[in-house]
Protein backbone atom coordinates (compact mmCIF):
# COMPACT_ATOMS: atom_id res chain seq x y z
CA UNK A 1 0.00 0.00 0.00
CA UNK A 2 3.14 2.47 0.97
CA UNK A 3 4.89 1.61 -2.15
CA UNK A 4 1.39 2.29 -4.41
CA UNK A 5 1.02 5.51 -2.74
CA UNK A 6 4.87 6.59 -3.51
CA UNK A 7 4.41 4.92 -7.23
CA UNK A 8 1.01 7.10 -6.98
CA UNK A 9 2.51 10.65 -5.79
CA UNK A 10 5.90 10.19 -8.91
CA UNK A 11 3.54 9.65 -11.18
CA UNK A 12 1.76 12.98 -10.58
CA UNK A 13 4.74 14.88 -10.37
CA UNK A 14 6.27 13.36 -13.28
CA UNK A 15 2.72 14.38 -15.35
CA UNK A 16 2.70 17.37 -13.50
CA UNK A 17 6.17 18.18 -14.92
CA UNK A 18 5.26 16.53 -18.31
CA UNK A 19 2.06 18.78 -18.92
CA UNK A 20 4.07 22.13 -17.99
CA UNK A 21 7.66 21.79 -19.80
CA UNK A 22 5.88 19.92 -22.99
CA UNK A 23 4.82 23.00 -24.68
CA UNK A 24 7.97 24.77 -24.49
CA UNK A 25 10.08 21.71 -25.44
CA UNK A 26 8.13 21.07 -28.83
CA UNK A 27 8.33 24.92 -29.51
CA UNK A 28 11.86 24.28 -28.91
CA UNK A 29 12.14 21.20 -31.37
CA UNK A 30 9.89 23.22 -34.03
CA UNK A 31 12.37 26.00 -34.27
CA UNK A 32 15.07 23.65 -35.37
CA UNK A 33 13.16 21.86 -38.22
CA UNK A 34 12.20 23.80 -41.15
CA UNK A 35 10.30 23.58 -44.64
CA UNK A 36 8.76 19.84 -45.27
CA UNK A 37 10.11 18.85 -42.22
CA UNK A 38 7.79 20.34 -40.39
CA UNK A 39 4.51 18.38 -41.96
CA UNK A 40 5.40 15.26 -40.20
CA UNK A 41 5.52 15.39 -35.96
CA UNK A 42 8.85 14.77 -34.22
CA UNK A 43 8.96 14.03 -30.59
CA UNK A 44 12.79 14.06 -30.35
CA UNK A 45 14.78 16.52 -31.49
CA UNK A 46 16.07 15.29 -34.80
CA UNK A 47 17.53 18.11 -36.91
CA UNK A 48 19.51 21.29 -35.61
CA UNK A 49 18.42 23.90 -38.35
CA UNK A 50 19.30 27.41 -37.19
CA UNK A 51 17.65 29.08 -40.48
CA UNK A 52 13.98 29.88 -38.65
CA UNK A 53 16.78 32.31 -36.21
CA UNK A 54 17.93 33.80 -38.74
CA UNK A 55 14.47 34.21 -41.10
CA UNK A 56 13.21 35.86 -37.92
CA UNK A 57 15.34 38.76 -38.11
CA UNK A 58 15.59 39.06 -41.93
CA UNK A 59 11.88 38.80 -42.67
CA UNK A 60 10.83 41.55 -40.26
CA UNK A 61 12.48 43.87 -37.82
CA UNK A 62 12.38 41.10 -35.17
CA UNK A 63 15.64 42.82 -33.66
CA UNK A 64 14.25 46.51 -33.73
CA UNK A 65 10.73 44.52 -31.84
CA UNK A 66 12.47 43.54 -29.13
CA UNK A 67 14.43 46.48 -28.57
CA UNK A 68 10.90 48.17 -27.94
CA UNK A 69 9.51 45.84 -25.88
CA UNK A 70 12.64 46.57 -23.66
CA UNK A 71 12.47 50.29 -24.16
CA UNK A 72 8.84 50.43 -22.82
CA UNK A 73 9.07 47.57 -20.02
CA UNK A 74 12.04 49.15 -18.74
CA UNK A 75 10.22 52.97 -18.75
CA UNK A 76 7.33 51.39 -17.23
CA UNK A 77 8.87 49.63 -14.53
CA UNK A 78 11.14 52.88 -13.68
CA UNK A 79 8.22 55.50 -13.68
CA UNK A 80 5.79 52.65 -12.18
CA UNK A 81 8.47 52.04 -8.94
CA UNK A 82 9.70 55.86 -8.56
CA UNK A 83 5.66 56.68 -8.23
CA UNK A 84 5.18 53.72 -6.33
CA UNK A 85 7.42 53.96 -3.67
CA UNK A 86 6.55 57.34 -2.91
CA UNK A 87 3.12 56.94 -2.61
CA UNK A 88 3.61 53.80 -0.81
CA UNK A 89 5.19 55.71 2.03
CA UNK A 90 2.75 57.86 2.61
CA UNK A 91 -0.43 54.90 2.47
CA UNK A 92 2.02 52.16 4.40
CA UNK A 93 3.68 55.14 7.27
CA UNK A 94 1.35 57.94 7.48
CA UNK A 95 -2.17 58.11 9.06
CA UNK A 96 -4.21 60.23 7.23
CA UNK A 97 -8.12 60.82 6.18
CA UNK A 98 -9.18 59.26 3.24
CA UNK A 99 -6.37 56.59 2.88
CA UNK A 100 -8.34 53.40 3.12
CA UNK A 101 -11.06 54.91 0.59
CA UNK A 102 -8.20 55.85 -1.87
CA UNK A 103 -6.12 52.00 -1.34
CA UNK A 104 -9.45 50.75 -2.07
CA UNK A 105 -9.57 52.59 -4.99
CA UNK A 106 -6.13 52.00 -6.80
CA UNK A 107 -6.87 48.71 -5.88
CA UNK A 108 -10.16 48.67 -7.69
CA UNK A 109 -8.44 50.57 -11.04
CA UNK A 110 -5.96 47.60 -11.04
CA UNK A 111 -8.53 45.26 -11.84
CA UNK A 112 -10.02 47.60 -14.42
CA UNK A 113 -10.84 45.89 -17.70
CA UNK A 114 -8.32 47.20 -20.36
CA UNK A 115 -10.87 47.40 -22.47
CA UNK A 116 -13.47 49.94 -20.67
CA UNK A 117 -10.37 52.35 -21.43
CA UNK A 118 -9.70 51.73 -24.72
CA UNK A 119 -11.46 54.26 -26.44
CA UNK A 120 -10.44 57.10 -24.18
CA UNK A 121 -7.08 56.08 -23.92
CA UNK A 122 -6.91 55.88 -27.92
CA UNK A 123 -8.42 59.58 -28.04
CA UNK A 124 -5.82 60.35 -25.30
CA UNK A 125 -2.85 58.96 -27.14
CA UNK A 126 -3.72 60.37 -30.08
CA UNK A 127 -4.31 63.77 -28.47
CA UNK A 128 -0.87 64.04 -27.37
CA UNK A 129 0.52 63.24 -30.50
CA UNK A 130 1.52 59.10 -29.12
CA UNK A 131 -0.26 57.18 -31.97
CA UNK A 132 2.37 54.72 -32.87
CA UNK A 133 5.32 56.17 -30.54
CA UNK A 134 6.66 54.19 -27.63
CA UNK A 135 5.62 56.68 -25.36
CA UNK A 136 2.16 56.41 -25.86
CA UNK A 137 2.36 52.35 -25.20
CA UNK A 138 4.71 53.69 -21.76
CA UNK A 139 1.73 56.23 -21.29
CA UNK A 140 -0.83 53.31 -21.37
CA UNK A 141 0.99 50.90 -19.69
CA UNK A 142 1.19 52.73 -16.71
CA UNK A 143 -2.48 52.12 -16.11
CA UNK A 144 -1.89 48.67 -15.78
CA UNK A 145 1.27 48.56 -13.49
CA UNK A 146 1.50 51.40 -11.47
CA UNK A 147 -1.65 50.48 -9.20
CA UNK A 148 -0.45 47.15 -8.17
CA UNK A 149 3.22 48.06 -7.57
CA UNK A 150 1.80 50.77 -5.65
CA UNK A 151 -0.18 48.34 -3.79
CA UNK A 152 2.30 45.64 -3.39
CA UNK A 153 4.95 48.28 -2.44
CA UNK A 154 2.21 50.03 0.21
CA UNK A 155 1.98 45.74 1.78
CA UNK A 156 5.64 45.47 2.11
CA UNK A 157 6.33 49.33 3.73
CA UNK A 158 3.92 48.75 6.15
CA UNK A 159 5.87 45.59 7.59
CA UNK A 160 8.70 47.45 8.24
CA UNK A 161 9.43 47.93 12.04
CA UNK A 162 8.00 51.21 13.25
CA UNK A 163 11.75 52.09 15.29
CA UNK A 164 12.99 52.59 11.49
CA UNK A 165 11.62 55.89 11.32
CA UNK A 166 11.27 56.91 14.72
CA UNK A 167 15.05 57.35 15.34
CA UNK A 168 15.39 59.01 12.21
CA UNK A 169 12.33 61.67 12.91
CA UNK A 170 13.56 62.08 16.18
CA UNK A 171 16.94 62.91 15.10
CA UNK A 172 15.06 65.98 13.08
CA UNK A 173 14.94 64.55 9.89
CA UNK A 174 12.35 65.32 7.32
CA UNK A 175 9.90 62.84 5.53
CA UNK A 176 11.35 63.26 2.63
CA UNK A 177 14.87 62.17 4.07
CA UNK A 178 13.24 59.11 5.69
CA UNK A 179 12.15 57.84 2.46
CA UNK A 180 14.91 58.53 0.57
CA UNK A 181 17.95 57.97 3.25
CA UNK A 182 16.02 55.28 5.44
CA UNK A 183 13.17 53.19 3.12
CA UNK A 184 14.85 53.39 0.17
CA UNK A 185 18.06 50.53 0.95
CA UNK A 186 15.32 48.94 3.08
CA UNK A 187 12.67 48.42 0.20
CA UNK A 188 15.33 47.62 -2.23
CA UNK A 189 14.48 43.50 -2.20
CA UNK A 190 10.34 44.44 -2.62
CA UNK A 191 11.71 46.94 -5.60
CA UNK A 192 12.88 43.83 -6.74
CA UNK A 193 9.97 41.90 -6.93
CA UNK A 194 7.88 44.45 -7.43
CA UNK A 195 9.74 46.00 -11.02
CA UNK A 196 10.22 42.03 -11.92
CA UNK A 197 6.32 41.80 -11.95
CA UNK A 198 5.99 45.13 -13.62
CA UNK A 199 8.41 44.14 -16.22
CA UNK A 200 6.54 40.64 -16.68
CA UNK A 201 2.99 42.42 -17.35
CA UNK A 202 4.69 45.22 -19.69
CA UNK A 203 6.68 43.05 -21.54
CA UNK A 204 3.62 40.29 -22.36
CA UNK A 205 1.35 43.47 -23.07
CA UNK A 206 -1.03 42.76 -25.97
CA UNK A 207 -4.42 45.18 -26.25
CA UNK A 208 -2.79 48.25 -26.19
CA UNK A 209 0.47 47.27 -27.91
CA UNK A 210 -1.91 45.95 -30.92
CA UNK A 211 -4.03 48.67 -30.81
CA UNK A 212 -1.85 51.91 -30.66
CA UNK A 213 1.10 51.17 -33.00
CA UNK A 214 0.13 51.00 -36.67
CA UNK A 215 3.80 49.87 -38.20
CA UNK A 216 5.77 46.81 -38.10
CA UNK A 217 9.17 48.74 -36.96
CA UNK A 218 6.90 50.43 -33.91
CA UNK A 219 5.43 47.17 -32.67
CA UNK A 220 6.20 45.37 -29.46
CA UNK A 221 6.90 41.28 -29.18
CA UNK A 222 3.74 40.45 -28.43
CA UNK A 223 1.97 42.28 -31.67
CA UNK A 224 4.92 41.61 -34.14
CA UNK A 225 4.64 37.28 -32.80
CA UNK A 226 1.03 37.21 -32.90
CA UNK A 227 0.40 39.15 -36.22
CA UNK A 228 3.63 37.19 -38.14
CA UNK A 229 2.85 36.61 -41.54
CA UNK A 230 4.62 33.99 -44.20
CA UNK A 231 5.09 34.58 -48.08
CA UNK A 232 1.76 33.78 -48.59
CA UNK A 233 -1.45 34.92 -46.43
CA UNK A 234 -2.49 31.38 -46.27
CA UNK A 235 0.25 29.68 -44.82
CA UNK A 236 1.88 30.66 -41.37
CA UNK A 237 5.31 30.57 -41.36
CA UNK A 238 5.31 28.15 -37.70
CA UNK A 239 9.38 27.49 -37.72
CA UNK A 240 9.63 31.29 -37.76
CA UNK A 241 6.91 32.12 -35.36
CA UNK A 242 8.50 28.91 -32.75
CA UNK A 243 11.69 30.58 -32.81
CA UNK A 244 10.64 33.66 -32.48
CA UNK A 245 8.74 32.44 -29.28
CA UNK A 246 11.81 30.66 -27.85
CA UNK A 247 13.92 34.05 -28.35
CA UNK A 248 11.47 35.99 -25.88
CA UNK A 249 10.53 33.49 -23.59
CA UNK A 250 14.04 32.18 -22.95
CA UNK A 251 15.34 35.77 -20.95
CA UNK A 252 11.43 35.53 -19.28
CA UNK A 253 11.94 31.83 -18.08
CA UNK A 254 15.43 32.43 -16.94
CA UNK A 255 14.24 35.99 -14.62
CA UNK A 256 11.57 33.43 -13.30
CA UNK A 257 13.77 30.75 -12.60
CA UNK A 258 16.30 33.31 -10.89
CA UNK A 259 14.09 35.61 -8.75
CA UNK A 260 11.54 32.62 -8.48
CA UNK A 261 11.46 33.01 -4.41
CA UNK A 262 11.31 36.73 -4.88
CA UNK A 263 8.60 36.45 -7.09
CA UNK A 264 6.24 34.04 -5.58
CA UNK A 265 6.59 36.43 -2.18
CA UNK A 266 5.29 39.51 -4.77
CA UNK A 267 2.59 37.51 -6.08
CA UNK A 268 1.21 36.30 -2.72
CA UNK A 269 1.64 39.89 -1.75
CA UNK A 270 -0.09 41.47 -4.00
CA UNK A 271 -2.88 38.89 -4.08
CA UNK A 272 -3.32 37.37 -0.71
CA UNK A 273 -3.61 40.47 1.16
CA UNK A 274 -5.99 41.86 -1.02
CA UNK B 1 5.72 59.14 28.71
CA UNK B 2 8.98 57.87 28.65
CA UNK B 3 8.48 56.46 24.95
CA UNK B 4 9.70 59.69 22.37
CA UNK B 5 7.56 57.78 19.45
CA UNK B 6 6.93 59.53 16.30
CA UNK B 7 3.78 60.53 15.59
CA UNK B 8 1.77 57.48 14.90
CA UNK B 9 -2.15 56.40 15.55
CA UNK B 10 -1.46 54.26 18.71
CA UNK B 11 1.46 56.70 20.24
CA UNK B 12 -0.82 59.81 19.75
CA UNK B 13 -2.67 59.66 22.86
CA UNK B 14 0.14 59.80 24.92
CA UNK B 15 2.27 63.02 24.16
CA UNK B 16 1.86 65.91 25.02
CA UNK B 17 -0.51 68.02 22.60
CA UNK B 18 0.93 70.91 21.39
CA UNK B 19 4.19 68.76 19.44
CA UNK B 20 2.72 65.83 18.77
CA UNK B 21 -0.35 67.43 16.24
CA UNK B 22 2.19 69.90 14.63
CA UNK B 23 4.36 66.99 13.74
CA UNK B 24 1.66 64.56 12.62
CA UNK B 25 0.25 68.07 10.78
CA UNK B 26 3.74 67.93 8.95
CA UNK B 27 3.66 64.29 7.68
CA UNK B 28 -0.14 64.39 7.08
CA UNK B 29 0.96 67.14 4.59
CA UNK B 30 3.84 65.66 3.29
CA UNK B 31 1.47 62.36 2.92
CA UNK B 32 -0.46 64.22 0.69
CA UNK B 33 2.93 65.35 -1.52
CA UNK B 34 3.93 62.20 -1.80
CA UNK B 35 0.40 60.62 -3.43
CA UNK B 36 0.04 63.68 -5.64
CA UNK B 37 2.05 62.29 -8.78
CA UNK B 38 1.11 58.79 -8.63
CA UNK B 39 -2.57 60.00 -8.25
CA UNK B 40 -2.03 62.46 -11.11
CA UNK B 41 -1.03 60.02 -13.39
CA UNK B 42 -3.71 57.51 -12.61
CA UNK B 43 -6.25 60.02 -13.14
CA UNK B 44 -4.87 60.97 -16.13
CA UNK B 45 -4.14 56.98 -17.40
CA UNK B 46 -7.18 55.39 -16.10
CA UNK B 47 -10.03 58.21 -14.48
CA UNK B 48 -10.05 60.11 -17.80
CA UNK B 49 -9.91 57.47 -20.39
CA UNK B 50 -12.88 55.65 -18.52
CA UNK B 51 -15.16 58.59 -18.37
CA UNK B 52 -13.82 59.50 -21.95
CA UNK B 53 -15.06 55.57 -22.55
CA UNK B 54 -18.23 56.19 -20.78
CA UNK B 55 -19.20 59.45 -23.00
CA UNK B 56 -18.43 58.14 -25.94
CA UNK B 57 -21.28 55.72 -25.58
CA UNK B 58 -23.55 57.76 -25.53
CA UNK B 59 -22.27 59.53 -28.97
CA UNK B 60 -21.83 58.55 -32.51
CA UNK B 61 -18.07 58.47 -32.49
CA UNK B 62 -16.10 57.60 -35.61
CA UNK B 63 -12.52 56.14 -35.00
CA UNK B 64 -10.87 58.38 -38.25
CA UNK B 65 -12.50 61.52 -36.64
CA UNK B 66 -12.64 61.59 -33.09
CA UNK B 67 -13.79 64.79 -32.24
CA UNK B 68 -16.69 65.29 -34.65
CA UNK B 69 -19.84 63.25 -33.35
CA UNK B 70 -23.08 63.99 -31.54
CA UNK B 71 -24.43 63.01 -28.25
CA UNK B 72 -27.32 60.45 -29.27
CA UNK B 73 -28.27 59.31 -25.83
CA UNK B 74 -28.73 55.40 -25.17
CA UNK B 75 -29.12 54.89 -28.85
CA UNK B 76 -25.53 52.65 -28.66
CA UNK B 77 -27.49 50.23 -26.45
CA UNK B 78 -31.14 50.22 -27.33
CA UNK B 79 -33.11 52.33 -29.95
CA UNK B 80 -36.62 51.46 -31.30
CA UNK B 81 -36.63 52.64 -34.93
CA UNK B 82 -40.30 52.31 -36.43
CA UNK B 83 -41.19 49.69 -34.04
CA UNK B 84 -38.02 48.26 -34.28
CA UNK B 85 -35.61 47.82 -31.45
CA UNK B 86 -31.91 48.03 -32.26
CA UNK B 87 -28.88 48.57 -30.05
CA UNK B 88 -26.39 46.50 -28.13
CA UNK B 89 -28.87 45.16 -25.92
CA UNK B 90 -30.32 43.64 -28.61
CA UNK B 91 -27.38 42.47 -31.00
CA UNK B 92 -27.29 38.63 -30.02
CA UNK B 93 -24.08 38.54 -30.82
CA UNK B 94 -22.93 40.80 -28.13
CA UNK B 95 -24.87 37.97 -25.75
CA UNK B 96 -22.84 35.42 -27.34
CA UNK B 97 -19.64 36.92 -26.43
CA UNK B 98 -21.31 37.04 -22.76
CA UNK B 99 -21.93 34.45 -22.58
CA UNK B 100 -19.16 32.76 -23.74
CA UNK B 101 -16.71 35.19 -21.18
CA UNK B 102 -19.30 33.76 -18.44
CA UNK B 103 -19.07 30.23 -19.19
CA UNK B 104 -15.43 30.38 -20.21
CA UNK B 105 -14.99 31.75 -16.61
CA UNK B 106 -16.57 29.63 -14.45
CA UNK B 107 -14.95 26.15 -15.94
CA UNK B 108 -11.58 27.72 -16.56
CA UNK B 109 -11.47 29.08 -13.03
CA UNK B 110 -12.96 26.12 -11.17
CA UNK B 111 -10.66 23.13 -12.87
CA UNK B 112 -8.08 25.86 -12.41
CA UNK B 113 -8.50 25.68 -8.20
CA UNK B 114 -9.11 22.21 -8.49
CA UNK B 115 -5.58 21.59 -10.41
CA UNK B 116 -4.63 24.18 -8.29
CA UNK B 117 -5.29 22.78 -4.80
CA UNK B 118 -3.51 19.43 -6.30
CA UNK B 119 -0.32 21.02 -7.29
CA UNK B 120 -0.05 22.67 -4.25
CA UNK B 121 -0.96 19.96 -1.71
CA UNK B 122 2.35 18.24 -4.16
CA UNK B 123 4.85 20.86 -3.37
CA UNK B 124 3.75 20.94 0.42
CA UNK B 125 5.01 17.53 0.28
CA UNK B 126 8.68 17.13 1.04
CA UNK B 127 10.42 14.87 -1.55
CA UNK B 128 13.82 15.48 -3.54
CA UNK B 129 13.29 17.94 -6.24
CA UNK B 130 10.60 19.85 -4.74
CA UNK B 131 12.57 23.62 -5.32
CA UNK B 132 13.05 22.18 -9.03
CA UNK B 133 9.58 21.41 -9.50
CA UNK B 134 8.31 24.71 -8.21
CA UNK B 135 10.47 26.37 -10.54
CA UNK B 136 8.52 24.03 -13.25
CA UNK B 137 5.71 25.00 -13.33
CA UNK B 138 6.38 28.62 -13.08
CA UNK B 139 7.51 28.28 -16.19
CA UNK B 140 3.69 28.36 -18.02
CA UNK B 141 2.89 31.53 -16.23
CA UNK B 142 5.80 33.00 -17.44
CA UNK B 143 5.34 32.45 -20.75
CA UNK B 144 3.91 35.46 -22.56
CA UNK B 145 0.08 35.16 -23.42
CA UNK B 146 0.73 35.21 -26.90
CA UNK B 147 3.65 33.76 -27.23
CA UNK B 148 1.53 30.33 -24.95
CA UNK B 149 -1.53 30.95 -27.71
CA UNK B 150 0.65 30.73 -30.86
CA UNK B 151 2.78 27.47 -28.82
CA UNK B 152 -0.79 25.87 -28.75
CA UNK B 153 -2.04 26.82 -32.16
CA UNK B 154 0.91 24.94 -33.97
CA UNK B 155 0.47 21.98 -31.49
CA UNK B 156 -3.18 22.03 -32.12
CA UNK B 157 -2.74 22.24 -35.99
CA UNK B 158 -5.59 19.67 -37.55
CA UNK B 159 -3.28 18.88 -40.17
CA UNK B 160 0.54 18.56 -38.44
CA UNK B 161 -0.17 18.99 -34.80
CA UNK B 162 1.51 16.87 -32.72
CA UNK B 163 -1.84 16.63 -30.36
CA UNK B 164 -4.00 15.11 -33.22
CA UNK B 165 -0.73 12.63 -33.66
CA UNK B 166 -0.29 11.32 -30.04
CA UNK B 167 -4.37 10.61 -29.74
CA UNK B 168 -4.66 9.32 -33.13
CA UNK B 169 -1.91 7.02 -32.17
CA UNK B 170 -3.42 6.31 -28.81
CA UNK B 171 -6.44 5.37 -30.71
CA UNK B 172 -8.50 7.82 -28.91
CA UNK B 173 -9.62 9.21 -32.00
CA UNK B 174 -10.41 8.15 -36.03
CA UNK B 175 -9.69 11.67 -37.52
CA UNK B 176 -7.66 14.61 -36.81
CA UNK B 177 -9.76 17.03 -35.10
CA UNK B 178 -10.12 21.12 -36.34
CA UNK B 179 -9.45 22.08 -32.22
CA UNK B 180 -10.00 25.98 -32.70
CA UNK B 181 -12.21 25.85 -35.73
CA UNK B 182 -15.02 23.71 -35.09
CA UNK B 183 -17.61 25.44 -32.79
CA UNK B 184 -17.85 22.42 -30.20
CA UNK B 185 -13.87 22.24 -29.59
CA UNK B 186 -13.27 26.15 -29.97
CA UNK B 187 -14.33 26.95 -26.54
CA UNK B 188 -13.14 23.84 -24.75
CA UNK B 189 -9.81 24.19 -26.30
CA UNK B 190 -9.20 28.01 -25.15
CA UNK B 191 -10.14 26.68 -21.55
CA UNK B 192 -7.36 23.96 -21.67
CA UNK B 193 -4.90 26.51 -22.81
CA UNK B 194 -5.90 28.71 -19.79
CA UNK B 195 -5.82 26.31 -17.53
CA UNK B 196 -2.20 25.23 -18.91
CA UNK B 197 -0.75 28.41 -18.18
CA UNK B 198 -2.59 30.02 -15.67
CA UNK B 199 -2.72 26.77 -12.76
CA UNK B 200 0.82 27.83 -11.61
CA UNK B 201 -0.40 31.09 -10.19
CA UNK B 202 -3.55 29.30 -8.47
CA UNK B 203 -1.08 26.41 -7.17
CA UNK B 204 1.31 29.21 -6.03
CA UNK B 205 -1.27 31.25 -4.02
CA UNK B 206 -2.56 28.22 -2.30
CA UNK B 207 0.89 27.27 -1.22
CA UNK B 208 1.41 29.85 0.43
CA UNK B 209 -1.54 29.68 2.78
CA UNK B 210 -0.53 25.87 3.07
CA UNK B 211 2.55 26.71 4.40
CA UNK B 212 1.24 29.37 6.79
CA UNK B 213 -0.90 26.42 8.88
CA UNK B 214 0.19 24.90 11.97
CA UNK B 215 2.16 21.65 11.96
CA UNK B 216 0.57 20.50 15.40
CA UNK B 217 -2.55 20.01 14.31
CA UNK B 218 -1.55 17.25 11.48
CA UNK B 219 0.56 15.88 13.78
CA UNK B 220 -2.12 15.36 16.21
CA UNK B 221 -4.45 14.08 13.30
CA UNK B 222 -1.63 11.55 12.71
CA UNK B 223 -1.42 10.40 16.07
CA UNK B 224 -5.38 9.71 16.26
CA UNK B 225 -5.21 7.76 13.05
CA UNK B 226 -7.68 10.06 10.78
CA UNK B 227 -7.48 9.16 7.21
CA UNK B 228 -5.65 11.83 5.01
CA UNK B 229 -8.99 12.85 3.17
CA UNK B 230 -10.43 13.58 6.01
CA UNK B 231 -7.61 15.79 7.32
CA UNK B 232 -8.01 17.19 4.02
CA UNK B 233 -11.97 18.17 3.69
CA UNK B 234 -12.12 19.17 7.85
CA UNK B 235 -8.52 20.87 8.26
CA UNK B 236 -6.88 21.82 5.41
CA UNK B 237 -9.64 23.09 3.18
CA UNK B 238 -11.63 25.38 5.86
CA UNK B 239 -8.05 26.61 7.15
CA UNK B 240 -7.19 27.54 3.62
CA UNK B 241 -10.19 28.67 2.68
CA UNK B 242 -10.09 32.36 3.10
CA UNK B 243 -6.85 32.38 0.79
CA UNK B 244 -8.68 30.21 -1.54
CA UNK B 245 -11.44 32.71 -1.64
CA UNK B 246 -9.10 35.50 -3.05
CA UNK B 247 -7.36 33.24 -5.34
CA UNK B 248 -10.57 32.35 -6.84
CA UNK B 249 -11.51 36.14 -6.87
CA UNK B 250 -8.36 37.38 -8.55
CA UNK B 251 -8.36 34.73 -11.30
CA UNK B 252 -11.75 34.94 -12.05
CA UNK B 253 -11.65 38.61 -12.27
CA UNK B 254 -8.76 38.19 -14.95
CA UNK B 255 -10.81 35.40 -16.89
CA UNK B 256 -13.68 37.80 -17.15
CA UNK B 257 -11.78 40.48 -19.25
CA UNK B 258 -9.62 37.85 -21.21
CA UNK B 259 -8.87 38.78 -24.42
CA UNK B 260 -5.13 37.98 -25.68
CA UNK B 261 -5.41 34.16 -25.75
CA UNK B 262 -9.12 34.06 -27.78
CA UNK B 263 -8.09 36.75 -29.88
CA UNK B 264 -4.74 34.97 -30.83
CA UNK B 265 -5.82 31.23 -30.46
CA UNK B 266 -9.51 31.72 -32.52
CA UNK B 267 -9.19 35.15 -34.12
CA UNK B 268 -12.56 36.76 -34.26
CA UNK B 269 -14.89 33.42 -34.63
CA UNK B 270 -17.92 34.10 -32.95
CA UNK B 271 -17.85 30.72 -31.29
CA UNK B 272 -15.31 32.03 -28.94
CA UNK B 273 -15.45 35.41 -28.57
CA UNK B 274 -15.12 36.96 -25.23
CA UNK B 275 -16.54 40.33 -24.58
CA UNK B 276 -13.30 42.48 -24.55
CA UNK B 277 -12.55 40.99 -27.94
CA UNK B 278 -16.06 41.89 -29.29
CA UNK B 279 -15.63 45.70 -27.63
CA UNK B 280 -12.43 45.89 -29.34
CA UNK B 281 -13.71 44.46 -33.01
CA UNK B 282 -16.76 47.05 -32.95
CA UNK B 283 -14.06 50.20 -31.89
CA UNK B 284 -11.32 49.24 -33.86
CA UNK B 285 -12.24 46.71 -36.89
CA UNK B 286 -15.46 48.57 -37.46
CA UNK B 287 -14.56 51.51 -36.55
CA UNK B 288 -17.51 52.42 -34.43
CA UNK B 289 -16.40 54.16 -30.99
CA UNK B 290 -19.93 54.82 -30.18
CA UNK B 291 -20.75 50.81 -30.22
CA UNK B 292 -17.33 49.49 -29.11
CA UNK B 293 -17.82 52.10 -26.13
CA UNK B 294 -21.15 50.76 -25.38
CA UNK B 295 -19.77 47.85 -24.85
CA UNK B 296 -16.82 48.90 -23.12
CA UNK B 297 -19.29 50.41 -20.47
CA UNK B 298 -21.01 47.25 -19.70
CA UNK B 299 -18.31 45.34 -19.67
CA UNK B 300 -16.87 47.49 -16.75
CA UNK B 301 -20.13 47.76 -15.07
CA UNK B 302 -20.14 44.21 -15.19
CA UNK B 303 -16.30 43.71 -13.51
CA UNK B 304 -17.04 47.01 -11.61
CA UNK B 305 -20.29 45.57 -9.32
CA UNK B 306 -17.82 42.12 -8.85
CA UNK B 307 -15.09 44.56 -7.47
CA UNK B 308 -16.97 46.79 -5.31
CA UNK B 309 -18.50 43.38 -3.99
CA UNK B 310 -15.31 41.45 -3.43
CA UNK B 311 -14.10 45.07 -1.74
CA UNK B 312 -16.88 45.83 0.48
CA UNK B 313 -16.26 41.95 1.89
CA UNK B 314 -12.71 42.03 2.25
CA UNK B 315 -12.95 45.52 4.22
CA UNK B 316 -12.84 44.14 7.51
CA UNK B 317 -10.03 42.40 7.14
CA UNK B 318 -8.04 45.69 5.49
CA UNK B 319 -9.34 47.51 8.08
CA UNK B 320 -7.58 45.64 10.43
CA UNK B 321 -4.74 45.48 8.83
CA UNK B 322 -4.21 49.38 8.67
CA UNK B 323 -4.83 50.11 12.25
Amino acid sequence: MKVLTRIGFWLLVAAIALFSLFPFYYAVISSFRSGADLFTVAYVPESFDLSNYFAVFQRQPFGRNILNSIIVAGAVVAVSLALGITAAYAFGRIAFRGRSLLLMTILGVSMFPQVAVLSGMFELIRSLGLYNTLPGLILANLMLTLPFTTWVLTTFMREMPKEIEEAAFVDGATPWIVVRRVFLPLMAPAAVTTGLLAFIVSWNEFLFALTFTLTNERRTVPPAIALMTGSTAYELPWGTIMAASVIVTLPIIALVLVFQRKIVAGLTAGAVKG
Amino acid sequence: MTDVTAPGLAGAATRPRGRASSLTRTRVRSAWAFIAPALVVLVLVAGWPLARTIWFSFTDADLNNLSDYTFIGFENYLANYDGEWLGLLTDPDWWRSVWNTLWFTLVSVSIETVLGIVVALILNAHFPGRGIMRAVILIPWAIPTVVSAKMWNWMLHDQFGVINDMLLRLGIIAAPITWTANPDTALWTVVMVDVWKTTPFMALLILAALQMLPQDIYEAAKVDGVHPMRVFFRVTLPLIKPALLVAVIFRALDALRVFDLIYVLTANSKDTMSMSVFARQQLVEFQEVGLGSAASTLIFLIIALLVAATLVAGRVRLGEETR
